[in-house]
């Protein structure tokens, strides 16, 4: 217990003693205030569920998700060993929704680095820069912008192909417009404060202004809007396996599957509803993490 | 005697945090007769929660407890949510400190008086617009059919705190607590908008609560005046005797301040004594 | 020998329609180690005054001259190691996911100093704040404690001229107190010269040789603090001032 009590103290000292002790401290505090928020904590639940889930789907699931069963297809619910029952080559549901996490959190990973890093970089040089360099990037943004999403991916996808890493190629390429836009804003109100004022006089240069000094005031608020746009991001992703755009078959992807089951969803309607709910609460749950972040980044929420 | 406008008694503001609970206001006490109360301290003395808890005005998790804030026999700590509102505007009224803040920007000058107006009182649009024309020549404003017509951002720093002074005025309070109401305005402007508010407090027998950090203004301003430190009154003095004023903290801050027909090579420095904190709260009751 | 010479200074912002003269034909010059001060209400130009010296206002006209240097539209790096600016508001003159250390180490790093750490001791000792306050981030620190980090990051290149863009008037007058005191002794130690905008006519009283009034971009009167302490302003607008701060 008092080695516990040291440890907390030590967490949130008031007068850091080294570099690491500060950084570790200041990210125990942003730890706690995140804590203190219920649903935040729910969302992540979810997350680190989903992640040990897809890390460790071939222990998890009671059966192969490629094997067919013609003899035993479109079982119901709770059918033995099959909980979630099995869709129209019968193979088991659950086993697939459970390799179907890995191909969810594949697309969401790689979306989420390359859109808001995109975004970032073209915002921020945009904001910082200014004239020329602003309108040229701005108006390519806007032109990304004009399109619905999901139409500009289906050109995207049709151009280079149908397959998993196109479709995430696609629905990046559509995806960082807006983080553009808010880096953008955001620069802009940065750029004419005083501490950017202060490092200017001495002698910084652009780049270390807009690495070193935005950069960290602009990715908090990215990282918010990246968490609340993953629920669409996996609903884009599902949207173009559902079109047959994404991932192939038999990939267990989501939203192929409820593509897949779709032709069935009046006779029987867990083989969609089922990778139908586990979209659902993936994106609830990305939504409530995002809004517990938002909390502790948002520099403007005060201490 | 002077009648007793308002009765404040063990006044308390709480904050829970993740530390504990941090008490702003700690056992404030005073009264307030038709006069003008000068609050001065410095950040964090607790003098703009003492104002706001006053009107019931700290946002949650904040807490107010007070055994009374008693307003001519009635107890506002009593008041359900609703009748306070009534209270706020209609009795009470309150000036903050940077009228940019306060007023809407998208709306005219005129427009938002007369809502004012007319949220107060039942009057048409034509008399409440006279009404507000009248409010804004009694704080000076010399060409009021134009400022109705404006916009708050066309309007200058001292400009924009005579029209929320207006607004405030209009339902006719009892009490007006200014918060401190110059301090983002320039001397010259400041003195203008001081005699604008002296003035109607005089002319209609209002309460002034003054709240400020600045201490010749408060000696200069007020009738009498509460020092706050860290929550609790340390010192109430009449405003004319500031300067003759006994608590070290109050020294301390008198001395601290340059002067130009007393140059000194090093200011006095204050040396904060943990004591201060911990002595009771002074009563500000007359 | 004057460190800071100002001769015509025109400054504005905007272009064409939208052009406001923020500064119009200002001269005057500091002495070397001197303390001089701009007086003036909200928008007379005083502070665009040291944003011009520094390049933060870009559009001026006129001539400057640094310890006998003329000032160029482009500042090189050196400049900055002669002159540097403490800001108005320390709320907002510090990043506010930088710590203390961080801010200094930067600052050091950027004038091509080597023994960062030993400087960022040195710095922190010499505004009075002492190595607790070294890893801390400024939403840690109080309004005086923000603004000795600032003087420290303004002192760390080891200037000559120090703009002091209102350093004490978003602080606590107990805290001004201590921070014109800190200002006084560093000045003594090191033979600085400043360069200080205030509103306030008692701290420039205080802190300075020499004062500029200033009113609508304009300098309307130059006087010595003696003048001023005996209120012996001859512009009317300046005994104006003089009368409303007492």
């Amino acid at each position: 217990m008092a080695e516990t009590q040291t440890m907390r103290e030590w967490l949130l000292a008031e007068t850091p003693t080294s570099r690491r002790h500060a950084k570790i401290s200041a990210l125990y505090q942003g730890w706690l205030s995140f804590r203190s928020n219920t649903m935040a904590m729910i969302g992540l639940g979810i997350l680190v569920l989903l992640v040990f889930i897809a890390a460790a789907a071939p222990l998890l699931s009671p059966h192969d998700p490629f094997v067919q069963d013609l003899g035993n297809r479109l079982a119901p619910l709770g059918t033995d060993g099959h909980i979630f029952g099995t869709d129209s080559l019968g193979r088991d549901i659950l086993s697939r929704l459970i390799y179907g996490a890995r191909i969810t959190l594949y697309i969401v990973a790689l979306v989420a680095l390359i859109a808001p890093i995109a975004g970032l970089l073209v915002g921020t040089v945009s904001g910082y820069v200014g004239g020329w360099t602003d309108t040229v990037l701005m108006r390519i943004t806007d032109i990304f912008l004009a399109f619905p999403r999901l139409v500009l991916a289906l050109a995207f996808v049709a151009a280079l192909g149908a397959g998993i890493e196109n479709a995430v190629l696609a629905i990046s390429l559509t995806a960082w417009p807006p983080y553009a836009r808010i880096a953008r804003a955001e620069t802009l109100t940065i750029r004419s404060s005083d501490f950017i004022s202060a490092i200017k006089l001495q002698g910084a240069g652009p780049l270390r202004i807009i690495t070193r000094h935005i950069w960290p005031l602009c990715i908090s608020s990215l990282i918010v809007r990246v968490t609340l746009d993953m629920a669409g991001i996996i609903l884009a992703a599902a949207g173009l396996g559902f079109l047959g755009l994404g991932a192939q078959p038999p990939s267990p992807e989501w939203g192929a599957m409820i593509s897949e089951g779709r032709r069935f969803i009046l006779d029987y309607w867990w083989v969609a509803t089922m990778p139908g709910l586990a979209i659902f609460t993936v994106s609830l749950a990305f939504n409530l993490l995002g809004d517990g972040l938002r909390d502790v980044l948002d520099p403007k929420a005060g201490e | 005697m002077m009648s007793t406008l308002l009765d404040v008694q063990n006044l308390w503001v709480r904050f829970p945090t993740r530390n504990g609970v941090f008490d702003a206001v700690r056992g404030v006490s005073f009264t307030l007769g038709r006069e003008r109360l000068g609050i001065v301290g410095e950040s964090g003395s607790g003098k703009s929660m003492t104002g706001r808890a006053i009107l019931r005005l700290i946002r949650p998790p904040g807490i107010v407890e007070a055994d009374q804030v008693n307003l001519e026999g009635q107890d506002l700590m009593k008041l359900s949510e609703k009748d306070m509102r009534s209270v706020r505007g209609q009795r009470i009224s309150m000036v903050m400190q940077d009228p940019k803040f306060s007023l809407n920007p998208v709306m005219t000058i005129g427009d938002q008086i007369i809502e004012a107006y007319r949220l107060h009182n039942s009057a048409s649009k034509a008399d409440a617009y006279n009404k507000s024309l009248e409010m804004l020549e009694a704080v000076s404003i010399r060409d009021a059919e134009r400022v109705m017509r404006a916009y708050p951002h066309e309007m200058s720093g001292g400009m924009g705190q005579r029209i929320m002074i207006a607004m405030m005025l209009i339902p006719n309070p009892e009490i007006l607590i200014a918060d401190e109401p110059t301090s983002a305005l320039d001397v010259s402007v400041q003195r203008q908008v001081l005699d604008i508010m002296d003035k109607l407090v005089k002319e209609r027998g209002m309460g002034l609560i003054f709240i400020s950090h600045d201490l010749n203004l408060v000696a200069d301003f007020c009738d009498r005046v509460l020092i706050m430190y860290s929550g609790r009154i340390v010192e109430v003095c009449d405003a004319d005797k500031l300067h003759e004023a006994k608590h070290p903290y109050t020294r301390g801050l008198l001395n601290s301040l340059p002067r130009l027909d007393a140059p000194r090579d090093r200011l006095e420095v204050l040396e904060r004594d943990p004591q201060w904190s911990e002595a009771p709260s002074v009563s500000g009751s007359e | 020998m004057s460190m800071l010479d100002v001769n015509g200074l025109n400054v504005w912002f905007g272009k064409n329609r939208d052009r406001v003269d923020a500064v119009k034909g200002a001269t005057f010059d500091v002495g070397q180690g001197e303390s001089f001060g701009l007086v003036g209400e909200s928008g007379s130009g005083k502070s665009t005054i040291l944003r011009a010296i520094t390049g933060l206002a870009p559009n001026w006209s006129g001539a400057m001259t640094l310890d006998g240097k003329p000032i160029g539209k482009k500042r090189p790096k050196e400049f900055f190691k002669t002159v540097q600016m403490v800001f108005q508001d320390p709320y907002a003159s510090l990043h506010p996911r930088h710590s203390v250390d961080q801010v200094l180490g930067e600052t050091l790093h950027l004038h091509g100093f080597k023994d960062i750490d030993a400087r960022v001791v040195k710095l922190l000792d010499d505004v009075g704040l002492g190595q607790k306050f070294r890893f801390r981030y400024p939403h840690q620190l109080s309004g005086g404690q923000r603004q000795r980090v600032a003087i420290a990051r303004a002192l760390a290149p080891e200037p000559e001229l120090l703009l002091l863009d209102e350093p004490t008037s978003a602080l606590d007058v107990s805290v001004q107190a201590e921070i014109l005191n800190l200002l006084a002794d560093l000045r003594n130690d090191r033979g600085l010269t400043y360069l200080m905008v205030s509103h306030d006519l008692s701290v420039v009283g205080h802190m300075c040789d020499r004062l500029a009034v200033m009113k609508d971009g304009e300098i309307v009167e130059i006087l010595g603090v003696e003048a001023l302490r005996a209120m012996n302003a001859t512009h009317p607008y300046s005994k104006q001032l003089l009368q409303a701060s007492l």
